[in-house]
């Protein structure tokens, strides 16, 4: 999204990118994380299905940088590998979100009225369950696994976009220009596509991003109690699972899913505040 | 005022209602019949019918709903499958884990979180701010349970400070009991003061910003005076949302806190009936959360209106 009141004298959005700190920390983050994600289909240092026994609970060397855990499996590649697995279901749990949410939200903005007081109700009941024992719930119910957890986070995901599209849509549709173009005779559906949704698209992103890192967060305390990602295949939570009863012995397995989950984290939030700047100068002077 | 706090009264109860419809709803979807879970499977079909019978589970849906509703009003929630007990003696054996817990946390984080952020509000834009902040967004970014790990590593396994887990009961003496509690109340505490922090800041920072803040530093109150006097006071509202907010996630917290510290409290009873089917309990047991939560922004919103007499007026 481009800025259309800027001025000439203004730098261009990309030198105020580079300018942001917070921006550039979270972009350098979440890209060593995406191409972390990405080398591990290609090359990890060990193969992480493959069990060896007499390796078990090594601590870190400059064979396995991070240690292994107790099946002897390298935990450097573990965390690669598990990584895909954050990603994935962090990300599209934040598109089930954005996908139901924004048409929701920008419906009850356009329509108002009852539509909106129904909607925003049921938003309220959504925000009366604790979103991590419902996703539990969730999750239990219709087993435990990656897609079920992916849904179970997603769900919980729909009524913030929801609130976030509404406020912003509330906020756009009084303006000059929403004005001039229902004189112009263009309908609530196309204004909303055509100059609402441009105009949240920022407040959308922003909050994709604190969402993203939420899910992440989500993701890791749904595995950590067995109810994401099952075994075989890696993931940070369930490694952490398996760490807790091996702190006194082996608190490698603990420390380094846990940070990477801690760098992810971090960088996504200074991504999405970094973005928050640069696209709305105003908020950097105010918070 | 009183239309205000009536028209919340209202909706807590509508959304009270209606929550209670959703948890049994989601719950009769459930797959696996208690019946046979508890029977085990080499169980008759008849065997499993008549204990079918027994437990009630063959009455229509709305009966079966209105019983329960029935039962959480007047406090009786049924027996649970798999201990054979009342629910609500689980309940209250429970909750005197939880709840302690839940408090110390609450008070923890506002302890921390309210000071730092006057301190980072008095000195924006300095350094201390900037190192305030810092270390609030990486308490952002840190999960609760691994946090609870790391606290078990250092003062568990290294320091050999408290115990790693478990909880001796009240019964062994409120010190022992509360040394149990300590770590993963600070573990729940640390990520939400970060959170609190930041909004105390902002709000802060924003009240500042207000006319009547330029009066009362025209008329040469000092900087701080001002902050404390004035600024802390009308910033309380947005902390006092974040806080109602904050409980719903810090119940939440307790399911996988107490996994970790092997805590017998509500949070595990919960994890562990769902994991066992123990159909009962999880109903009850989510339905007091819920409630839980609703009450307390309920309690929230009231406090606006004694917080702040502007809004008394409106809606």
């Amino acid at each position: 999204m481009t800025v259309s009141h800027e001025t000439p004298g203004s730098r261009s959005l990309a030198s105020r990118a580079f300018a942001n700190r917070s921006f550039v920390a979270g972009f350098i983050v979440a890209v060593l994380v995406a191409a972390m994600a990405l080398l591990s289909y290609l090359w990890t240092p060990y193969d992480v299905t493959r069990l060896v026994i007499s390796d078990k609970t090594l601590p870190p060397s400059s064979a396995h940088w991070f240690g292994t855990d107790h099946f002897g499996r390298d935990i450097l590649s573990m965390i690669m590998v598990g990584a895909r697995n954050s990603i994935a279901v962090a990300l599209v749990a934040v598109g089930i979100g954005m996908g139901f949410g924004v048409p929701l939200g920008t419906l009850a903005a356009a329509r108002g009225g009852l539509v909106d007081d129904a909607l925003m109700r049921l938003n309220d009941l959504f925000f009366a369950f604790p979103a991590l024992l419902s996703a539990i719930m969730i999750t239990a119910i219709f087993g435990p696994g990656a897609v079920n957890a992916i849904i179970a986070i997603g769900i919980f995901n729909i009524p913030v976009f929801a609130r976030v599209a509404r406020a912003g849509a509330l906020s756009i549709w009084p303006r000059e220009f929403v004005l001039a173009a229902r004189a112009a005779g263009k309908g609530p559906a196309r204004i909303t596509v055509e100059h609402i949704l441009p105009n949240i698209a920022t407040l959308l992103l922003v909050q994709g991003t604190i969402q993203f890192a939420l899910g992440i967060l989500a993701e890791a305390g749904l595995s950590y109690l067995g109810l994401g990602a099952q075994p075989p295949m890696p993931s940070w939570g369930r490694m952490l699972f398996d760490a807790q009863t091996r702190m006194a012995t082996a608190p490698w397995m603990a420390i380094f899913p846990g940070m990477a989950i801690v760098i992810t984290v971090l960088g996504l939030n200074l991504l999405g505040d970094g973005i928050a700047d640069i696209l709305d100068p105003k908020s950097r002077r105010r918070a | 005022m009183t239309a205000y706090l009536l028209k919340r009264l209202v909706i807590a109860a509508i959304t009270l209602v209606v929550a209670s419809m959703v948890v049994f709803a989601v719950l009769e979807v459930l797959p696996g019949d208690p019946a046979r879970l508890m029977l085990g499977m080499n169980a008759s079909a008849d065997q499993v019918a008549l204990l079918r019978n027994q437990m009630g589970l063959d009455a229509p849906l709305i009966l079966r709903y209105l019983h329960w509703v029935g039962g959480l009003v007047t406090l009786d929630f049924g027996r649970s499958y798999t201990y054979s007990v009342p629910v609500i003696d689980l309940v209250r054996e429970r909750l005197v884990v939880s709840l302690p817990l839940a408090l110390m946390a609450l008070t923890l984080s506002t302890a921390i979180a309210i000071p730092v952020g006057l301190f980072a509000a008095s000195r924006q834009g300095r350094a201390g701010d900037a190192i305030a902040m810092g270390t609030a967004q990486l308490g952002v970014a840190v999960p609760n349970f691994w946090f609870a790990l790391m606290l078990i590593y250092l003062f568990a396994v290294w320091l050999r400070l408290v115990p790693a887990g478990g909880f001796p009961g009240w019964s062994a003496g409120a010190w022992p009991a509360l040394k149990a509690l300590l770590l993963p109340a600070v573990a729940l505490a640390l990520p939400q003061a970060a959170i609190l922090a930041r909004v105390t800041r902002s709000a802060l920072i924003e009240v500042m910003n207000e006319d009547y803040i330029r009066t009362a530093r025209a008329k040469g109150l000092p900087y701080r005076a001002v902050l404390w006097r004035h600024a802390l006071r009308n910033a309380m509202i947005p902390v006092l949302t974040i806080l109602g907010l904050q409980f719903a996630f810090l119940l939440a917290g307790t399911i996988i806190i107490e996994n970790v510290f092997y805590l017998p409290g509500l949070g595990r009873l919960v994890f562990q009936a769902i994991t066992q089917r123990d159909l009962i309990v999880v109903e009850s047991v989510v339905m007091l959360l819920v409630a839980a939560v609703i009450i307390v922004n309920l309690l929230v919103d009231m406090s606006y209106a004694l917080a702040d007499p502007r809004l008394r007026g409106r809606q």
